[in-house]
C-alpha cells in the first residue's frame, strides 16, 4: 500500500502549520512592507505634483508680478518723461519769458537813457544857444544901442491904447512907491527926462519915477509900478524864445516814449 | 525497490510512526520558516533593499500576480494557502541536489494529504465567497443530472492531483536511482537537472490547478455578457 493514511494525516496537518508559518513569517511581512513603500512612494507622488503644483502657482504669481511690475515700471518711466518734458517746457518757457523781459527792460532802460541823453543834449543846447546869445547881445550892448532902446521904449509907452493905457494910468497914480524904471545902463539925463515926458503924457499926469541899472535885463528898459510893467529888453524876447523852444522839446519826447512803451 | 521514503521508519508505536517523509517535511518547513524570518527581520520600505527581500517579494508579488491572472481578485485572501502549495512542493524538488534527500513529495501520502487539502478548500473559500446555498447549487447546474458527474470530478481530480504529483516526482527519484547503477557518472547528473526543471514544472501544475479549482468554485455565475455587436 503506497497510501499510509497515519502520514497522510500528519503530512496534511504539517501543510497546515506550514500555511500558517508562512502567512506569519513571509506573506503578511513581505506584503506590509511592499504596501508600506508602494504608500510611500505614493505619498511622495502626491508631494511631489502637490509642490509641482504649488511651485507653478507661484511662477505663474512671480510672472504676473513681473508683468505687473514692467507695467507699472513703464508708466512710470513714462509719465516720469511726460512730467520732464512739461517741466522742461515750463523753464524753457520761464526763461523764454525772464529773458524778454530782461530785453524788454534793458531796451527801456536803453531808450531812457537815450531820451535822458536827448533831453540833456537838448537842455544844454538850449542853454548854450541862449548862453551864447546873451553874451552876445551883451557883448554888443552900448549906450547908442540904449539910447535906440529908451526911444523904442519911449515911443510903446505913447502907443499904448485903450484897456492897457488905463491900467497903468491907474496903477501909477493909486501906487504909494514911485514907478522903478530898470535898465542895464545908467540912462543919461535926456534920455531919462524923454521917458518922464512920454510917462506924463501917457498918463496926463505927474509921475514920480526911480531909475535904476540891472544888468541881468541883458538890453532893455523895464517900467514896473503897483504889479504893472511895460518892458522892452532883448531878455524877454531870449525867455519867450527859450519858453517856447523847450514846448517844443517837450510835446517831441513825449510821442517818442509812447512808441517805445 | 523503494517506491516512497515512507517505507523508511525511524520509529513507530502502534499507529504512530516517524518515517522519512514526516522527518523531510519537518526540515522543509523549519528551512522555509526560518529563511522566511531570517529574511523578513530586517525587512526595509526604503528604495535601497538587501537581494534577498527582493527575491522574496519577486516570488509573492509573482504568485499572486498568477493567481489573479487565473481569475481570483483578491490574491491576498488566497495567497496563504495556494503560495504555500507551490514553495512546498518546489523546495521539496528543489533539495532533491543534497545528497541523501528524498523529497516527501515523493509519497503517495504527502501527495494526497496535499491533494485532500486542496478537495477541503475549494469548497470552504467557494462557501466563503459565494455563501452555502450558492455554492452548493453549482453542484445541479447546469441540470440536477450533472449532481452525480459533478461529485465525481471532484473526486477525480483530487486522486488526478495526488497521483500526478506522486507519479513525477517519485519517478524522477526513481529514474535517477536506476540510471546510477547503469551509468554512475555523468548521466544521473543530467537527469538530476531534469528532474529540478520536472520539479518546478509540477509545483506550477499543482498550484495553478488547485488555483483555478478554487476560482471556479468562488466565481459567482452571473449571466454572461452579451458579445458586442460586430458591424
Amino acid at each position: 500500500m503506497l497510501i499510509d493514511w497515519f502520514t497522510v494525516g500528519a503530512q496534511a496537518l504539517n501543510f497546515l502549520i506550514l500555511v500558517w508559518l508562512m502567512k506569519r513569517f513571509l506573506y503578511k511581512p513581505i506584503l506590509n512592507a511592499i504596501d508600506a513603500r508602494e504608500k510611500r512612494i505614493a505619498r511622495q507622488l502626491a508631494d511631489a505634483k502637490a509642490k509641482q503644483a504649488e511651485a507653478e502657482k507661484q511662477r505663474d504669481t512671480f510672472q504676473q508680478k513681473n508683468d505687473e511690475f514692467d507695467q507699472q515700471h513703464a508708466a512710470r518711466l513714462r509719465q516720469a518723461t511726460e512730467e520732464a518734458n512739461a517741466e522742461r517746457e515750463r523753464l524753457l518757457d520761464e526763461a523764454r519769458k525772464a529773458a524778454e523781459a530782461w530785453s524788454a527792460r534793458r531796451q527801456e532802460s536803453l531808450a531812457s537813457d537815450a531820451r535822458n541823453l536827448n533831453q540833456a543834449i537838448t537842455r544844454r543846447a538850449q542853454e548854450e544857444v541862449f548862453a551864447i546869445a546873451r553874451k552876445a547881445l551883451t557883448d554888443l550892448a552900448t549906450t547908442s544901442l540904449e539910447e535906440r532902446m529908451s526911444v523904442v521904449f519911449t515911443r510903446r509907452l505913447r502907443e499904448l491904447s485903450g484897456e492897457a493905457k488905463s491900467v497903468l494910468a491907474r496903477a501909477l497914480e493909486t501906487a504909494a512907491e514911485p514907478a522903478r524904471v530898470r535898465s542895464a545902463f545908467d540912462l543919461p539925463t535926456e534920455q531919462r527926462a524923454a521917458i518922464q515926458n512920454a510917462l506924463n503924457e501917457t498918463c496926463s499926469a505927474e509921475v514920480r519915477v526911480r531909475f535904476e541899472t540891472a544888468p541881468d535885463l541883458v538890453s532893455g528898459i523895464e517900467l514896473t509900478s503897483n504889479g504893472q510893467k511895460v518892458a522892452w529888453s532883448i531878455a524877454d524876447y531870449l525867455a519867450s524864445l527859450e519858453q517856447g523852444v523847450g514846448d517844443l522839446l517837450k510835446a517831441q519826447a513825449r510821442p517818442e516814449a509812447k512808441a517805445q512803451s | 525497490m523503494r517506491l516512497s521514503p515512507d517505507e523508511i521508519v525511524f520509529w513507530q508505536a502502534g499507529f504512530f510512526k516517524l518515517n522519512a517523509t514526516i522527518v523531510f517535511t519537518w526540515s522543509l518547513m523549519l528551512l522555509l520558516a526560518v529563511g522566511a524570518k531570517l529574511i523578513t527581520r530586517k525587512l526595509t520600505t526604503a528604495h535601497e533593499r538587501s537581494r534577498w527581500q527582493n527575491l522574496l517579494e519577486i516570488i509573492v508579488t509573482l504568485i499572486a500576480k498568477q493567481i489573479e491572472e487565473v481569475g481570483l481578485p483578491h490574491p491576498q485572501k488566497y495567497l496563504g494557502f495556494l503560495g504555500t502549495l507551490f514553495l512546498f512542493v518546489a523546495v521539496a524538488s528543489l533539495c532533491t541536489v543534497i545528497p541523501g534527500y528524498e523529497p516527501p513529495t515523493g509519497s503517495l501520502s504527502t501527495t494526497a494529504a496535499l491533494a485532500l487539502c486542496v478537495m477541503v478548500a475549494v469548497p470552504l473559500f467557494g462557501i466563503s465567497e459565494q455563501g452555502v446555498g450558492k455554492y452548493l447549487k453549482s453542484y445541479i447546474r447546469p441540470t440536477f443530472i450533472m449532481l452525480p458527474f459533478n461529485v465525481i470530478s471532484e473526486l477525480s481530480r483530487t486522486l488526478a492531483l495526488a497521483v500526478r504529483l506522486f507519479g513525477n516526482m517519485m519517478s524522477g527519484a526513481m529514474i535517477i536511482g536506476i540510471l546510477l547503477t547503469i551509468t554512475p557518472f555523468v548521466f544521473p547528473v543530467v537527469m538530476t537537472a531534469l528532474g529540478l526543471l520536472t520539479g518546478m514544472v509540477q509545483a506550477y501544475i499543482f498550484f495553478i490547478l488547485a488555483t483555478v479549482y478554487i476560482a471556479a468554485a468562488t466565481r459567482t455565475r452571473g449571466p454572461r455578457p452579451e458579445p458586442a455587436p460586430t458591424t
